[in-house]
């Protein structure tokens, strides 16, 4: 097992509410995780779970209620260890009157780089982020993915060894998201740790070695996406069609759904060889056998829905 | 100079300079040359004095309009917009950060007013009087202004880690008019023979910067010397006070949390 690079214990953020009378609401409760060295580890939860308030604390951006973080092994009061990571905050806003080369050359700044050096970098990051191109114009005729671009180049423009994304596909277009997507797996092959937050579920599953799950500032279960989902059923979905004149069996025809000349119909894996044999029985001609796998989505979406209906519980009692 | 300061200065001023606030200059210009030709027709005794007391009253008060309007948001804007987030995120202490937004501005007032002393040397030069000794008071009282624009920058800068740019922009002046009047709110103090209201007007006079001894645009303007001694005192007060109201400000925001 690769050594832990970001090591949380018990962080907890609770901020004040009310003007008068002061209330606390707890935005994070005791999270404690471990991120292992090299490894793409996505933040999962629903809007207002505590994601972005997790990755401000782990920032410095905010101060926390109770509990300690480390990254690298360096307490997250430590100014020094701010070297050594890179962070886009959600819905990045840089200052618009800048451009992209002008912006990276500010924040190279802050890393004592000769000048020869910076400007060099300053080239680099803007070319493997593709802004190449528009180096030269002020950020404020960027569209949202270039300025997602140019708020990635900034994070890594250092070399830092540890990289925050918060939300980093939000937003963003298709042909946006597979940019960053391609821009955090080329991170993963430099050997960098990428600590990102999203709830889009489709993005985790397909980038992220692991995954944690927040919902209401509370932890639920850490994992790999395959384990995180491996325990639920599976099924096996059969696209096949009909030769003119034949008949589906009655069985096979109360599940099929058709579509087009098509037709669709999604089988237990203990029955699938049965449906087989029925299909070739009626001479339906089978086209393709896709394996359905419960996604992340469907635990995320069950794990929300159980927890808020406890808290929903738990007010009702207490009322 | 610290590097990170340094930068963030950098930026701060260019920051002034992409979103046109030196348009106030061509302001500046036309209010010179209107002057110029105006007191040329009026009178040929006193034009020196018109020209430098209009002079360095549109030096001082656009100065201290912009100190206070653009010192008052030079943390909330970069809360209120987030561009503060990805730069804490960096080796940089909060104490250096409000260090280089405050050298930032502040060398956007010196160079604001460096070119309106050039815009009033010209209008002196128009009107055909020879530049004597005298004039070298014209100098200390834009020393002064600029002293001026240190305190009340600091001043803004402390109220800008805390509170929106509009309650800061009303602490602000409000603490600037105090500081115009405070020996005069001390003097009413010492009269009133009421130890509680003599405490009171004696704690406000040492609290608030005091500006009475920064005006002296009137001897300037009538030629009048005025001594070194005095240079350092405003000198010496300027960097005291300023340095601590920023170890306020530093102290203020470090504890903030940036939600």
């Amino acid at each position: 097992m690769a050594a832990a690079i970001i090591e949380i214990e018990g962080l907890t953020k609770d901020y004040p509410s009310g003007f008068w009378r002061k209330r606390w609401k707890r935005s994070l409760d005791h999270l404690s995780l471990q991120v292992e060295e090299g490894e793409i580890f996505g933040f999962l939860g629903p809007n207002g779970a505590g994601k972005t308030t997790t990755l401000k604390l782990l920032m410095g951006l905010i101060f926390p209620t109770s509990g300690t973080a480390r990254i690298r092994g360096r307490s997250i009061e430590d100014i020094a260890m701010h070297a050594e990571i890179g962070y886009l905050p959600e819905h990045p806003y840089f200052y618009d009157y800048l451009t992209a080369r002008e912006l990276l050359d500010y924040y190279a700044r802050f890393s004592n780089y000769s000048t020869a050096e910076r400007n060099a970098r300053v080239e680099t990051f803007l070319k493997r982020v593709g802004l190449s191109s528009a180096a030269n114009v002020q950020l404020r005729k960027f569209s949202k993915g270039m300025l997602q671009r140019a708020g990635i180049a900034q994070a890594i423009l250092h070399d830092p060894k540890v990289v925050f994304l918060d939300e980093p596909m939000s937003g963003l277009d298709p042909v946006g998201r597979r940019e960053v997507r391609d821009i955090i797996l080329a991170l993963k092959q430099q050997g960098k740790t990428v600590f990102f937050s999203t709830h889009i579920l489709s993005d985790a599953e397909m980038l992220c070695d692991r995954v944690g799950v927040l919902v209401d500032g509370k932890l639920h279960g850490v994992g790999s996406p395959r384990e995180m989902v491996s325990v639920e059923m599976q099924s096996m979905e059969i696209l096949f069609e009909l030769l003119e004149g034949r008949a589906l069996p009655p069985r096979i025809a109360d599940q099929a759904r058709q579509i087009g000349g098509r037709y669709r119909i999604a089988v237990p894996e203990q029955d699938v060889y049965v449906a087989i044999e029925q299909l070739r029985s009626c001479d339906a001609r089978i086209l393709s056998m896709t394996p359905v796998r419960p996604t992340l989505e469907d635990y995320f979406i069950r794990l929300v829905g159980r927890e808020r209906a406890a808290t929903h519980e738990e007010e009702t009692v207490l009322r | 100079m610290n590097a990170i300061p340094g930068a963030v200065a950098v930026n701060t001023f260019r920051e002034a300079v992409r979103d046109r606030v030196l348009y106030n200059l061509i302001f500046f210009a036309l209010l010179m040359i209107a002057a110029s030709i105006l007191v040329g027709q009026i009178s040929i005794g006193i034009d020196r004095m018109v020209i430098v007391n209009l002079g360095l009253s549109a030096i001082s008060l656009i100065g201290l309009v912009m100190a206070i309007f653009i010192g008052v948001s030079l943390v909330s804007k970069e809360i209120e917009k987030r561009t503060l987030y990805s730069l804490l995120a960096r080796p940089i202490h909060r104490w250096q950060f409000l260090a280089g937004k405050y050298a930032g501005l502040l060398l956007t007032l010196i160079v604001n007013t460096a070119f309106m002393t050039v815009g009033l040397a010209g209008a002196l030069f128009y009107v055909g009087r020879p530049f004597v000794r005298g004039d070298l008071t014209i100098l200390i009282a834009i020393y002064f202004i600029l002293l001026e624009f240190a305190l009340v920058t600091a001043v803004a800068l402390l109220f800008s880690c805390y509170s929106s740019p509009m309650l800061s922009t009303l602490f602000t002046v409000g603490v600037y008019i105090t500081g115009v009047f405070a020996q005069d709110i001390r003097q009413a103090g010492d009269l009133s023979k009421d130890a509680a209201v003599e405490f009171i007007t004696r704690a406000v006079y040492y609290l608030v910067p005091n500006f009475h001894n920064f005006n002296v645009i009137a001897a300037a303007a009538h030629g009048e010397a005025v001594g070194f001694g005095l240079v350092w005192q405003n000198t010496l007060y300027t960097a005291v006070y300023v340095v601590l109201v920023l170890l306020g400000a530093t102290a203020v925001f470090s504890g903030r949390d940036l939600k």
